[in-house]
């Protein structure tokens, strides 16, 4: 694995002047650090995926089929039918560049293919030269190059520094979507066998055993036990968790990466307080045990393949509705996607807060909320006793992940529930936030750890927000909604912001929850002295 | 890349104007065949693109929220029209962005400087933006005048509201002056910054040359080289009635503003200029943010290969029954008897 | 193959096209002949040698500039005559230079002004010599 330079050395890298040379001039290089490992063979066999081989992005030969290029430019015609977005976004950009410093990639390599414009340009100069007359007529002059090995490397490469986090589209005076169009050049990519390691993984993973981590249902239930053991350790209260039980209210969906690594664990202990002081009748599931879908980043088909599981297991329990996890992508998925992929869920019910009576309306077609609406509607109605200040010695500022803000426009809600359970909650800059906010630099499946180098460079804005309030504020926690997040975050955050922790909202939430007939609590769910406990902890040794 | 072969292009452009008609006389082709031959290019270039665009599906519902959802907890105030989530929502959002173009008001400028990453006011782009399409749009409109008789009022208000400050015979045009102003920031804009130069194909100098030279000799036409406009007036006429007549005594000047205009029409419908009606069929700016409420139909949708849980159950029956996890059929020996 | 949101799409072609399409069908395809300007006024006729104070090729594009150049001399410097490339001299006046032999605005200046639709602000200040319309003279021979 590849060195990763220090923090300043990096940041002092960074030159966002473009070379000399034009851009189809630039070959494409491979820096240890920069792109991600090919996929293994057995992976892409378990979900029947084309031309599965050993190959390795630095080969000089990627062993392509030899109709290699017929494939791709077939998939391309097929999709430019099947997808009005490509085919409009193929034609209509105009190069103003409002996009290109918009892109925290291009703000943290400085690498001008990283402008988004330029990213889809990689792919446009394609089209153009295989499905437009000017293209054809006029070539290079007129922006078309050749589909060669060279180029498709190309677009390997930059097509996976793409975090589809569709930043950039809301600057776009056309709505033109890099992420649609990362999506559709993945789709492409996968035609012949490409994909990285951290994503076909966890898809393969996914589809067998339900969910990315391949967590055996057994597994599944031993941690999900053991999360209780802690709670009971320090709480004194036990939640009794069931799993695949027929005649539940409610399915609970999640991604699993909360069930598997820290701080998202905490995330997932804060769940199960709170539905357990709630007495919610709900169930998880081993099968459905991921809400997560690495199959987005792969291809549409493959994304809907392994979302299935999620109204399949609902109908076979018998619940009324489903409430789902924090996760990003998880939300685009089940907000945009979901119910055009398996609905409608007629054998659903319209979620109905069993606590506060209140009728989700607007989830009346997926019949899926959000954990978070869910606990800022308790909060509304006064459900839940809180104690932010078992949170003061955390001061917090939100960071909102991509899928939840630009593709849902989910802002206020995890707000409100933050400043109920914290007492000191500070923003970042607007630049920064809400529907401008950034990447974590390592969404769509490409938090690996080979790719440190670019995590750390597309984590940059994000990482400068956040340093601007731990400096200015004192901020040393950054909460978030997603899974992916809570992955990503901690190694950034030691990078560019030594200082600061990352937790999940919900274990905000199991922090400040008080619970009937909990023991004086004098730890975090993390084992750490609460405020104003320091010492406590001390007289027990 | 190639902002001086678009120069040379355009160049090229007028001078085969003028070597056309002042040496060859080729004032009906100039004058008529070259104009009918472009609108119609136009026209059927725009159905032809439009319909392209029409035959591709949507298949999911993606806008891209710019606010606050809509949800069923009414102390949650949504954003109506960054965030529409109802068919007279989206039609405010589009026209916003039609009209004002709300995405690029958002622009900001992005710099590297003392070890931090800061962003900073750009609104240039927005003013240029918006002062380019308008006063192209006035200048548009006002020449209805040339295609029109009688000439509609509402052409003669908008001469009379863009002369407003009477200055110089006949009256300065605001629109004359602010389109050759924007476009000019358009052109030096992408020029100076360096990566919009980087990303700039031929085409893009290519239009705002072409529309530059369209300007310089409209304007040159009126103030300083006099032309007959009743002269102009029956050629346009002849064309929008379609009894085509090429009067003697057009100069030379007007003949290149003619093939410039018409070279614009032609080119239109196969260049990025087609932003302008693909805005309208933005999948991330068109449709509501109302997923959750309404099912969107996939129209191509076909059946795929899941893992069911009779499948998932199959493998793991054993390890869920010891885990006590419920299973939908028993196993055949219970497991305490398949351990003896 | 299949046209998608073929409703609006339709919808949305046939207002642009109504709009691009405007010029052809506002005029419905009649011919529009040019203006003649009459030049058969009482004092022209009258005149021996039928010139004006410059071309006509000139004066068709630019006698605003001629009647602009007269206004400035004739209001700052007092120049209240005009020598022509021929050689004449001139009252440098609309209403007491062009408009003694251009007596007929209707049928001279409004001729080319409505037919391209200008509105010149001459006559804001200026005062048109009073012309016999036709109302009026079928009026006069009914009497």
């Amino acid at each position: 694995m590849a060195k990763l330079p220090k923090s300043d050395e990096l940041f002092q890298s960074i030159d966002h002047t473009p070379p000399e040379k034009w851009w189809m001039d630039v070959p494409v290089e491979f820096r240890p650090g920069t792109y991600c490992y090919a996929a293994k063979p057995q992976y892409l066999e378990t979900v029947d995926m084309p031309f599965p081989r050993e190959w390795r992005p630095t080969d000089e030969d990627w062993k392509l089929p030899p109709n290699w290029r017929e494939i791709f430019l077939e998939g391309m015609r097929e999709r430019l039918e099947r997808f009005r977005t490509f085919r409009v976004f193929m034609d209509i950009c105009v190069r103003c560049g409002a996009c290109a410093d918009k892109c925290h990639f291009f703000i943290g390599s400085g690498d001008p293919k990283n402008m988004p414009v330029l990213r889809a340009e990689l792919l446009r100069s394609i089209y153009r030269r295989y499905f437009t007359k000017s293209g054809k007529l006029f070539g290079r002059t007129g922006g078309a190059r050749d589909l060669d090995e060279e180029t498709f490397k190309e677009l390997w490469y930059y097509f996976f520094q793409c975090t589809e986090c569709r930043r950039c589209s809301v600057f776009c005076p056309y709505g033109i979507d890099t992420a649609e169009i990362t999506i559709i050049a993945r789709e492409l990519i996968n035609l012949l066998g490409c994909n990285i390691d951290w994503i076909m993984g966890p898809v393969a993973n996914c589809y067998r055993t339900g969910n990315h981590l391949g967590i055996q249902p057994h597994a599944f239930r031993d941690m999900i036990e053991f999360f209780c053991d802690e709670i009971e350790e320090v709480t004194g209260i036990r939640p009794e968790p069931t799993f695949n039980r027929k005649g539940a209210e409610i399915l609970f969906v999640t991604p699993s990466g909360d069930v598997f690594a820290d701080p998202g664990t905490y995330t997932c202990m804060g769940y199960l307080m709170l539905f357990h002081e709630l007495g919610l009748d709900y169930t998880w599931s081993t099968y459905a045990s991921e809400g997560g879908n690495f199959g987005f980043f792969t291809s549409h088909d493959m994304a809907k393949r392994l979302h299935y599981k999620i109204y399949a297991e609902a109908k076979r329990l018998g619940v009324k509705y489903i409430i789902g996890g924090e996760c990003g992508h998880m939300w685009r998925l089940i907000h945009q996607y979901l119910n055009t992929f398996w609905g409608p869920p007629d054998f659903l019910e319209v979620p109905v807060s069993p606590i506060t009576g209140t009728k989700f309306e607007h989830a009346k077609s997926t019949k899926m909320i959000h954990v978070v609406e869910f606990t800022a509607d308790l909060i509304k109605h006064g459900k839940l006793k809180l104690d932010p200040s078992r949170n003061d010695n955390r001061i917090v500022t939100f960071h909102d992940s991509c899928n939840p803000a630009r593709a849902m426009g989910f802002f206020e809600e995890p707000r409100y529930v933050l400043k109920h359970v914290c007492n000191n909650f500070v923003e970042m800059p607007p630049e920064t936030t809400r529907e401008q906010t950034f990447c974590c630099g390592a969404g769509s499946g490409l938090n690996t750890d080979e790719y440190m180098e670019m995590r750390m460079r597309g984590g940059l804005p994000r990482a400068n927000a956040v340093k601007y309030v731990h400096e200015k504020f004192g901020v040393n926690t950054l909460a978030c909604i997603c899974a992916i997040d809570r992955a990503v975050f901690p190694p950034l955050m030691d990078y560019w912001v030594p200082g600061v922790d990352v937790a999940g909202l919900h274990e905000l939430v199991g922090n400040a929850l008080v619970m009937k007939g909990e023991k004086k609590r004098t730890t975090d769910l993390r084992g750490e002295p609460l405020p104003g406990m320091e010492d406590v902890e001390d007289e027990d040794l | 890349m190639g902002m001086k072969f678009a120069l040379n292009v355009v160049l090229g452009l007028a001078l085969f104007a003028i070597v056309g008609v002042k040496l060859l006389g080729l004032n009906y082709l100039f004058g008529v065949v070259i104009p009918y031959l472009a609108v119609t290019l136009f026209f059927l270039g725009f159905i032809h693109r439009i319909f392209m665009w029409a035959r591709s599906a949507v298949p999911f519902r993606i806008p891209t929220t710019g606010g606050q959802q809509y949800s069923s907890l009414p102390w949650v105030k949504s954003s109506k029209f960054d965030n529409p989530h109802t068919k007279w929502g989206v039609v405010v959002r589009m026209a916003l962005e039609v009209l004002v173009f709300r995405s690029l008001f958002r622009n900001t400028k992005m710099l590297k400087r003392e070890g931090k990453i800061t962003y900073h006011w750009e609104k240039w782009l927005w003013i240029a933006a918006l002062a380019f399409h308008y006063s192209f749009l006035v200048i548009f409109l006002r020449h209805l005048r040339f295609f029109t008789d009688p000439v509609p009022g509402f052409v003669q208000f908008l001469e009379k509201a863009d002369s407003f400050f009477e200055m110089a015979l006949p009256g300065l045009l605001m629109s004359d002056i602010v389109l050759v102003a924007a476009v000019t920031y358009l052109l030096i804009r992408r020029i100076i910054i360096p990566q919009v130069k980087y990303v700039s194909l031929p085409a893009d100098y290519f239009v705002l040359f072409l529309i530059l030279g369209l300007g310089l000799t409209g304007i040159l036409m009126r103030y300083f080289w006099r032309v007959d406009i009743i002269k102009i007036k029956e050629l346009t006429m002849g064309l929008a009635t379609f009894h085509p007549v090429v009067p003697d005594g057009l100069s030379v000047i007007f003949y290149m503003h003619l093939f410039f205009v018409s070279t614009l029409f032609a080119y239109f419908p196969f260049s990025k200029l087609m932003h302008m009606p693909g805005v309208f069929l933005s999948p991330t700016r068109n449709l509501p943010n109302d997923t959750r409420m309404r099912r969107h139909v996939n129209p191509w949708d076909y059946p795929v290969k899941v893992h069911t849980y009779e499948a998932y159950e199959e493998e793991f029956r054993e390890k869920m029954v010891e885990a006590g996890i419920p299973v939908e059929k028993p196993l055949e020996k219970p497991v305490e008897q398949q351990e003896e | 193959m299949r046209i998608y949101n073929a409703k609006p799409i339709f919808i949305g072609l046939v207002i642009f096209f109504g709009f691009a399409t405007f010029p052809f069908w506002y005029n419905g395809g009649r011919a529009a002949p040019p203006p003649e300007p009459k030049l058969d006024t009482p004092v022209i006729q009258k005149l021996e040698k039928k010139e004006c104070v410059a071309s006509k090729d000139y004066m068709r594009k630019s006698h605003m500039d001629l009647l602009n150049k007269w206004r400035t001399e004739a209001v700052r410097l007092a120049n209240r005559y005009y020598v022509s490339a021929a050689g004449n001299t001139y009252p440098a006046s609309l209403q007491r230079g062009c408009m003694k032999c251009h007596s007929n605005k209707t049928e001279f200046c409004d001729q080319c002004h409505n037919y391209i639709g200008l509105t010149p602000y001459c006559w804001d200040c200026h005062i048109p010599p009073k012309q016999v319309t036709q109302t009026e003279q079928v009026a006069k021979k009914g009497e």
